[in-house]
């Protein structure tokens, strides 16, 4: 019998969507082959890339280990995100946890003036995360969108409860989309639809939810494999946005993590490794260190492709 | 690539209606071969030569490999897909722990112990590592007998015999033969000399080529030898090539049905990685790319759990949800003053309760009712979390004498079930309807515990 090496092409292409603007700009996404699948016909133009959190206020159920390279700056969030691009990130992912009605209770106004301040003041993309509130985030993500005009910032989370008036603004004011759907394909499908009835699909990042190691992991994994898949293989154009994985809150909120420092950066590394391997674009992480190892283990070869 | 029944029906003998294999006729026959239901051998009347060629073409299209003995033994291979979500994965990897004869024996002892010690209780199951890997890297042959001879007496974990020099390999194996060794590596340079050193006591080898292509003359060779426990290495000297060359295995075993790569693989990052961390980084992309034993330099709680978490993860059954025991579990050390809770048994559902309720460090109970895995919502959806059920359920699960007072907290998502839960228990508990969310229990819990102390 005669071997010949198993290389597969497909004619499916991931959208390839830009985040930020001139020289912060980074395309993500375009890829026609499967993660890590650089033996296959076709290629990954643009490589995944790795954010690091930022908060607007100061984390209070952080263990030591995961605030000790920021303990210093953790009280403002600029100092913070230049830490964090310092550390090697390739964007900010800044999460307007004040805005919460459950914590401070926030205002729109207050947060979007903080995010102008915060884009303006790094060099890299900036990723904009609202507290996850559907009634509160339809307040403050379209403050925050008008407010950073034109700076084609990628904002989210866009619910299936609040995407009119959030998608309206983002659209508005030049900026891009994280459409979230709770761990399933169909709803993921049917909030694209409905978002793609006024907003382009090309401005679309879609963020399934990420679940960290032993907490359900597998479902994310699997999801996330599937969507690509589908995308990549089938042509499904709803599925063919790229992908974004926010891990960091599950991981360093579990136990295990909360245990030690190598236990900790091991379950934010390994669930990040499994997410990417399944086709995450863009990955957020909390601890430079978990990025560091990430990048070391898949190795620089990749970023070349 | 499965043979189907109309295919083999051409190979059976036909125009017998003999039924001796207990089948109406040859066609009956043929489907229960293909679908695996019966064996070849039912049938008298094959050849001996239609029979082989008939157990060929019906094998899986990848090997199962035993390794090791007993209730020890590891099973790994046969695999059927590709991606996890187009049915399973079946056997998760082997991950083994690497003993060099070079290591203290203090270090020796703390490894074997280690692998038997260092066990983790997760979700109603047992997680721990599985084999020893011996690795003969001091250059001296009764040193490396002494440490096979010593892990041959202390431990029943499967064993990996790793040597570069085929004769120390093979008195090693003679130690050890009647507990399944794994022996590692047969290469183009050893295979001649070492098929009939082999087949003096089979057990399973490792094969290592310089490629993927390489392994194919080794494994064609092994083959017509009648050796056919075999677990592949493909030589990848970092985790992208790993990642190339384990997945150019698993699709030519199953997409291509190429029998001589379908077989399980060993991969090796104790060789791959200096780094501790890293070298845990490099399994954890194994596990998830195919890899059927994970071969490490060392490994420590921290860096064990994760991993095991990860490979129980990657091969749960992705058809069926994980499901926890029907029962209440007590959170850090309830009394009779602490609050109880019920959710469905969704593994997932009670991972994020437990670790809600935990991290408020209130000591409480959760009562988890069998939804057959389903989430609270969805349970209730479908009638397995009804308030007559949860009701019978609580009453049945003991719970009530373990504490003084009559209250019960459901989750806010089926808050609509309170009436009829209240009048399953006859008005004797009290129902409060909890947050929709884990993540409210923070502010919730401690909050109705003082009431309820006070």
């Amino acid at each position: 019998m005669e071997y010949r090496a198993p290389i597969e092409s497909y004619s499916g292409v991931v959208r390839e969507i830009t985040i930020g603007k001139g020289e912060k700009a980074l395309k993500i996404g375009g890829e026609n082959i499967l993660p890590f699948h650089f033996f296959d016909e076709g290629s990954l133009p643009n490589p995944p890339i790795f954010a690091l959190e930022v908060w607007d206020m100061e984390p209070t159920d952080w263990p030591e280990w995961l605030l000790e390279p920021f303990k210093d700056v953790v009280s403002d969030p600029i100092k913070w995100a230049k830490r964090c691009e310092n550390f090697g990130a390739n964007a900010i992912s800044f999460y307007l946890t004040s805005t919460d009605p459950a914590t401070k209770d926030s205002s729109a106004d207050e947060a979007a003036a903080l995010t102008k301040n915060v884009a303006e003041a790094i060099t890299i993309p900036l990723i904009v995360y609202g507290s996850g509130d559907d009634k509160k985030d339809a307040e403050v993500l379209p403050k925050v969108a008008e407010v950073c005009d034109g700076m084609n910032l990628l904002i989210g989370p866009v619910l299936k409860e609040n995407y009119e008036v959030v998608g309206k603004a983002i659209l508005a004011h030049g900026h891009l989309a994280i459409a979230q759907t709770p761990l399933d394909i169909n709803l993921l499908k049917e909030l694209n639809v409905k978002l793609c009835h006024f907003f382009p699909a090309e401005r679309i990042v879609i963020d399934p939810l990420s679940s960290a190691l032993g907490y359900g992991m597998e479902y994310s994994f699997t999801l996330i494999e599937r969507v690509k898949q589908i995308g990549i293989i089938v042509k499904d154009s709803m599925t063919q946005m790229p992908m974004i994985a926010n891990l960091g809150g599950e991981c360093w909120k579990t136990k295990q993590a909360k245990e030690s420092k190598e236990q900790g950066l091991l379950w934010e590394g390994i669930t990040a490794l499994s997410l990417l391997l399944a086709g995450a674009n863009i990955l957020i992480l909390r601890h430079p260190e978990a990025l560091r190892l990430i990048k070391e283990t898949i190795g620089g070869e990749i970023w070349q492709k | 690539m499965p043979i189907s029944g109309s295919q083999i029906v051409k190979m059976l003998p036909g125009r017998r209606p003999c039924k001796e294999c207990g089948f109406p006729t040859c066609f009956a026959f043929a489907m229960k071969l293909a679908s695996g239901g019966v064996t070849v051998d039912k049938c008298p009347y094959l050849s001996e030569e239609t029979k082989i060629k008939l157990i060929d073409l019906l094998a899986p299209p990848m090997k199962l490999v035993t390794i090791g003995s007993g209730e020890n033994k590891l099973e790994i291979g046969n695999e059927e897909v590709v991606y996890r979500h187009e049915k399973t994965f079946v056997h998760p990897p082997g991950i083994a722990l690497l003993i060099s004869d070079k290591e203290s024996e203090a270090k020796v002892a703390e490894k074997i112990k280690k692998l038997k010690e260092l066990q983790f209780p997760w979700v109603g199951l047992t997680l721990k590592a599985d084999l020893l890997a011996l690795y003969f890297e001091s250059g001296d042959k009764d040193k490396f007998l002494a440490l096979v001879k010593k892990v041959y007496r202390e431990s029943s974990a499967p064993m990996i015999l790793i040597s570069e020099d085929m004769d120390t390999l093979f008195s090693a194996r003679d130690i050890c033969a009647d507990r399944n060794p794994l022996l590692y590596p047969i290469t183009k340079k050893n295979i001649e000399a070492g098929i009939p050193k082999i087949k003096e006591k089979p057990t399973p080898v490792g094969i290592r080529g310089g490629s993927v292509e390489e392994l194919v003359p080794l494994t064609t060779k092994l083959k017509e030898a009648g050796i056919e426990d075999v677990v592949l290495d493909p030589g990848s000297k970092n985790s992208m090539e790993a990642i190339r060359d384990q997945t150019f295995i698993r699709r030519a075993a199953i997409k291509q049905g190429f029998r001589p790569l379908g077989y399980p693989t060993i991969a090796l990052p104790c060789f791959m990685a200096k780094d501790g961390l890293k070298e845990i980084m490099a399994a954890s992309i194994l596990i998830n790319k195919f890899a059927g034993i994970i071969v490490l330099s060392d490994f420590h709680q921290y860096s064990l759990l994760p991993t095991l978490v990860q490979r129980l993860n990657i091969y749960t059954d992705p058809r069926f949800p994980m499901a926890v025991e029907e029962k209440y579990y007590e959170v850090l050390e309830p009394d009779e003053y602490s609050p109880v809770l019920v959710t469905s048994n969704w593994a997932l559902t009670y991972f994020l309760v437990s670790s809600a309720v935990e991290a408020t460090k209130v000591p409480a109970y959760v009562c988890v009712k069998d939804s057959e895995g389903l989430g609270v919502l969805t349970a209730w959806a479908a009638g397995k979390f009804s308030g007559d059920s949860v009701g019978a359920f609580i009453k049945k699960c003991g719970v009530a004498d373990r504490v003084k007072h009559r209250k019960l907290i459901i989750p806010g998502k089926v808050a609509r079930i309170k009436g009829e839960l209240e009048d399953a228990l006859n008005l004797e508990w009290e129902i409060t309807v909890g947050p929709k969310e884990t993540t409210g229990l923070g502010k919730f819990l401690p909050a109705f515990t003082e009431k309820l102390k006070g």
